[in-house]
């Protein structure tokens, strides 16, 4: 196992840029998810690190050793990186058992390791009933975990995952990220794992980087990325709730400052001096008669156990949850308590966009 | 580590290598041609066009360029009815046993011209065996009908009718069936909905196919020269033949100059083609995935009946006259319980010395060619896939010319190109080998087409999974290129060596004593009267790329879709 760092790291395809100088350190041993919607450049990052495309600037190195740069380029065969990719990509006239031996024959190890390393992945993965099965009579998880098998059993130093779940249904999407976690958990293997899958991303990933527009917005822990979003993409993109501007008062509190959001003076956790934005997460928002605002239910959706209502205050749509069912039109006393500031670097053109994509 | 980094350079260098592939198959599919036009030019007697103008002045090139042109467009005519009226039926109607009727369709095509001519010659005429038999035999000394303009175009277009047929039907099965239905709905009968929707939707594919019969009528030398020389009816290969047989090399700058007249007119005729399937671009929205199927209604057995008996008379008839005539003594007598004989077939096959060597050297030629097209053309289709530069791309539009081009054109530029090899004293003509540099060249293009839909359709990700697990690009081709690519090169083979085995027109020119292929073979026992023993050399051949047409036919589902030219 080894550390991946990307230094700097560009790559354009006939002049539009794919990715735009991207650095972040993925520690050895690290379960680290990409996230972003489709075309942020999470699935071009994850092709150089396998070096299948050349970076057009900056470099990568994996273990100390510099994988790719402006003088240097190792080709995918000698990196030692394992990808499980979307298709799975099994080559369809080997078998089962062919397919997993097929990285240990290109290292020549001989035949009695080869077969006990492949009896084990196979067991690992829970194939050993299917070992000489053809790929075409699989199932969509089987033929998944052959993919997962065919990558570990030659031990890369890091594993790259290219929405590995992405073609599998709902019930067996489940299962799979079980295994995958297991999977981490014994191998302690570097992996990182493309999505644009919140859910997954945020149960699986040790910490999530969240791209946009050839870009690392926001690289950290899941529980981070939702209560500490760092601009307007990641608080929107990432969990529920509302994004709302707010007025630094300057006024600094123990947590941080206080702002001014709809009308009102809050406490609002930040760590910056003068935020532009807050996060209002449904824990955030109080539903309570002596609530200092007024706001009028727009929307009330049964969650079982709970309802999540849409409520509308002072022109934006903030997202609660209560235990009691209200009415579409109805007025309730609301409080917002806690909130994250932040300031977003550019807010204004980034709403522009997001809006005019939606 | 140091096995990692003798992994890395021995990769790398075979990325650098694998480009200077491209040079040896330029310099061998484009040579000659280029070396042609360089002749015509007047390459080593000093640059002037004045040879050209006066071997274009003469009156027996003008004359053979009309007869070229007349039988040509005639037999092109032909094709265009017989092939879009079996095209319209077969691809529109719900007509019964469609596979069989198609396969026997192509059995013309495949068959070599000199053949076809050889059997129609058996099934006419007053030394017919078959209407002796029947006794309704001409009398003697009435002439032969097909020695005629009239008989070439018979020929040229039943032999070409299934290059109509295919492009035709590939067009139709674009045509989206709801368009059809709309037209229905509408209130269209069939035939107003084949005269206003199918026909001028499927348009662009019948001038394609049209052009595509023309251009090969036009290159055809086998039924010519059966027909056309006993009857004093020269075109263009033909003279050109004549010339080269008649007066030997001394001519050849004559000879460069009516083979670049006729690949001009040929290649005026493919640009042609593409233009009318590129212009008709009709923009097709919809479904094409049902195919059509209009019910005949009562009408269905009857039609059934026509093209069957259709069929029977372009290529049963002709093949039962052929092979009667090579069950008798001698030519002349009539077959009968106690005339049939197999001398013709244990003479032709096991007996004399000429006919052995042709079947070996076919043999070899067609086997070899198809082998090293195979071996050249997976690693060249893989290049102009997967790492495309300017000279990969050029090459992928030119190795169509020395297919598209008249053989005798080809011929006439490899004699050129290899007379003289540069910088040797060494000369190819006269050996076998020039023979084979021709047929890999013009065949090139029938291996790597296949090939190169296989890798196309091949997921990427399938070579980048095994290079991530370690394996560099030599054994990414070896193991995971090459197996999932060779039911498309097995296909590419069999066609090879079939279009190879029945060829005569390259290798009439190309060809000395020792080194006659089975098509010259055929043409020079019947020039010399042996046409009994012609006929059972030429009733082999049929028997042999008819099973091995039926081979290719029973393991189709093992092919990659839309390899085999027969098959949808």
């Amino acid at each position: 196992m080894a550390e991946l760092s990307f230094s700097g790291l560009g790559k354009s395809f006939d002049g539009t840029p794919a990715l735009d100088a991207v650095s972040a350190t993925i520690r050895s041993g690290e379960f680290v998810a990409l996230l972003g919607p489709s075309g942020c450049g999470k699935t071009t990052l994850l092709r150089l690190t396998a070096g299948f495309e050349r970076p057009s600037a900056g470099s990568i190195s994996l273990g100390g050793r510099v994988m790719a740069d402006a003088h240097r380029f190792v080709p995918p065969e000698a990196r030692e990186i394992g990808i499980v990719f979307q298709s799975y990509a099994l080559w369809p006239h080997m078998s089962v058992a062919g397919n997993v031996a097929y990285p240990l024959e290109v290292r020549r190890l001989p035949r009695a390791e080869r077969e006990a390393r492949v009896a084990e992945a196979l067991a690992l993965t829970g194939l050993s009933d299917l070992a000489a099965r053809m790929p075409a009579q699989l199932s969509g998880g089987q033929r998944q975990r052959v993919a997962l098998a065919r990558c570990l059993v030659f031990e890369p130093r890091a594993m790259l995952l290219d929405e590995p779940l992405a073609n599998l249904d709902l019930a067996l999407r489940a299962s799979m990220q079980e295994v995958f976690r297991m999977f981490h958990r014994r191998t302690g293997a570097t992996m990182v794992y493309v999505t644009h899958d919140q859910t997954e991303a945020l149960a699986l990933a040790d910490r999530i980087a969240v791209m946009e527009g050839g870009r690392i917005r926001q690289f950290a822990a899941p529980e981070v990325l939702y209560s500490q979003p760092a601009d307007c993409f990641v608080a929107g993109f990432v969990g529920e709730g509302a994004v709302v501007s707010a007025r630094p008062t300057g006024e600094a509190t123990a947590q941080g400052t206080t702002v001014e959001v709809l009308g009102q003076r809050i406490a609002a956790r930040a760590d910056s001096a003068a935020p532009s934005h807050v996060s209002i997460r449904p824990e955030n928002v109080i539903l309570s008669d002596a609530g200092p605002m007024r706001g009028i239910v727009t929307q009330a959706t049964y969650l079982g156990g709970r309802f999540r209502l849409s409520i509308e205050v002072a022109g934006e749509t903030l997202i609660a949850m209560s235990p009691r069912r209200a009415r579409p039109g109805e007025t309730l006393g609301v409080e917002i308590r806690d909130p994250w500031a932040f300031r977003d670097p550019d807010s204004a053109a980034l709403m522009a966009r997001v809006l005019a994509d939606a | 580590m140091s096995d990692l980094a003798f992994r890395t350079d021995g990769s790398r260098s075979l990325d650098r290598l694998l480009p200077l592939l491209l040079l040896p198959v330029a310099l061998i599919s484009l040579g000659p041609v280029v070396r042609l036009m360089a002749e015509g030019l007047g390459y080593g007697s000093g640059f002037s066009l004045a040879p050209v103008a006066t071997v274009l002045g003469r009156d027996s090139t003008r004359i053979a360029l009309i007869h070229s042109l007349v039988t040509a467009a005639g037999g092109t005519v032909l094709s265009v009815l017989i092939g879009a009226g079996f095209a319209f039926v077969v691809a529109l109607t719900d007509i019964r046993a469609k596979a069989a009727l198609v396969f026997c369709l192509m059995v013309p095509m495949m068959i070599p011209p000199q053949i076809t001519a050889l059997a129609w010659m058996q099934v006419t005429g007053p030394s017919s065996v078959l209407l002796k038999t029947l006794g309704m035999a001409p009398p003697m000394g009435s002439p032969q009908p097909l020695y005629s303009a009239g008989g070439i175009v018979l020929l040229l277009g039943i032999q070409h009718a299934s290059l109509v047929f295919l492009t035709l039907r590939a067009g139709l099965r674009m045509i989206p069936a709801d368009l059809v239905e709309a037209a229905r709905m509408s209130g269209a009968g069939p035939v107003r909905v084949w005269a206003q929707v199918v026909l001028p939707l499927s348009l662009p594919a019948l001038i394609a196919g049209a052009a595509m019969a023309f251009v090969t009528a036009l290159g055809n030398f086998g039924i010519p020269a059966m027909l056309g020389i006993p009857a004093q009816y020269s075109t263009l290969p033909t003279l050109i033949y004549r010339r080269l047989v008649g007066f030997g090399p001394g001519v050849l700058p004559e000879v460069a100059v009516l083979s670049l007249l006729i690949g001009a007119v040929a290649i005026a005729g493919v640009l042609l083609g593409r233009l009318a399937l590129k212009r008709g671009g009709h923009g097709l929205i919809g479904l094409s995935g049902a195919p059509l199927a209009l019910s005949l209604g009562r009408a269905r057995l009857p039609v059934e009946i026509a093209l069957w008996a259709f069929i029977g008379a372009i290529l049963v008839v002709p093949l039962i006259a052929l092979l009667a005539t090579s069950l008798i003594p001698a030519y002349g007598v009539p077959l009968t319980p106690d005339t049939l004989t197999f001398r013709a077939w244990h003479e032709a096959l096991f007996v004399q010395p000429v006919t052995r060597r042709a079947y070996a050297n076919s043999l070899f030629l067609s086997i070899a060619a198809a082998l090293v097209l195979m071996a050249v053309a997976l690693p060249l289709a893989w290049l102009m896939q997967r790492r495309p530069s300017v000279l990969s791309r050029a090459l992928d539009a030119l190795v169509e010319l020395p297919y598209a081009l008249p053989g005798v054109v080809l011929s006439i530029a490899c004699i050129l190109a290899f007379m003289r090899l540069p910088f040797t004293g060494l000369t190819l003509y006269g050996t076998i080998w020039i023979i084979l540099l021709a047929y890999l060249a013009r065949f090139l293009v029938v291996m790597l087409r296949p090939i190169q839909s296989s890798i196309a359709q091949l997921d990427p990700a399938m070579e980048e999974a095994a290079a991530s697990v370690g394996a560099g690009l030599g054994r990414r081709l070896r193991t995971i290129v090459l197996p999932l690519a060779a039911p498309a090169a097995a296909a590419g083979a069999i066609l090879v060596f079939l279009t190879a085995v029945n060829e005569l027109t390259v290798s009439a020119l190309l060809w000395s004593s020792g080194t006659e292929t089975l098509g010259v073979v055929i043409f020079n026992l019947e020039d010399s009267g042996e046409t009994v023993m012609a006929s059972a050399v030429a009733m082999s051949i049929v028997g042999l790329i008819v099973a091995l047409m039926a081979a290719v036919q029973i393991s189709a589902r093992h092919f990659p879709k839309g390899v085999i030219p027969w098959q949808s």
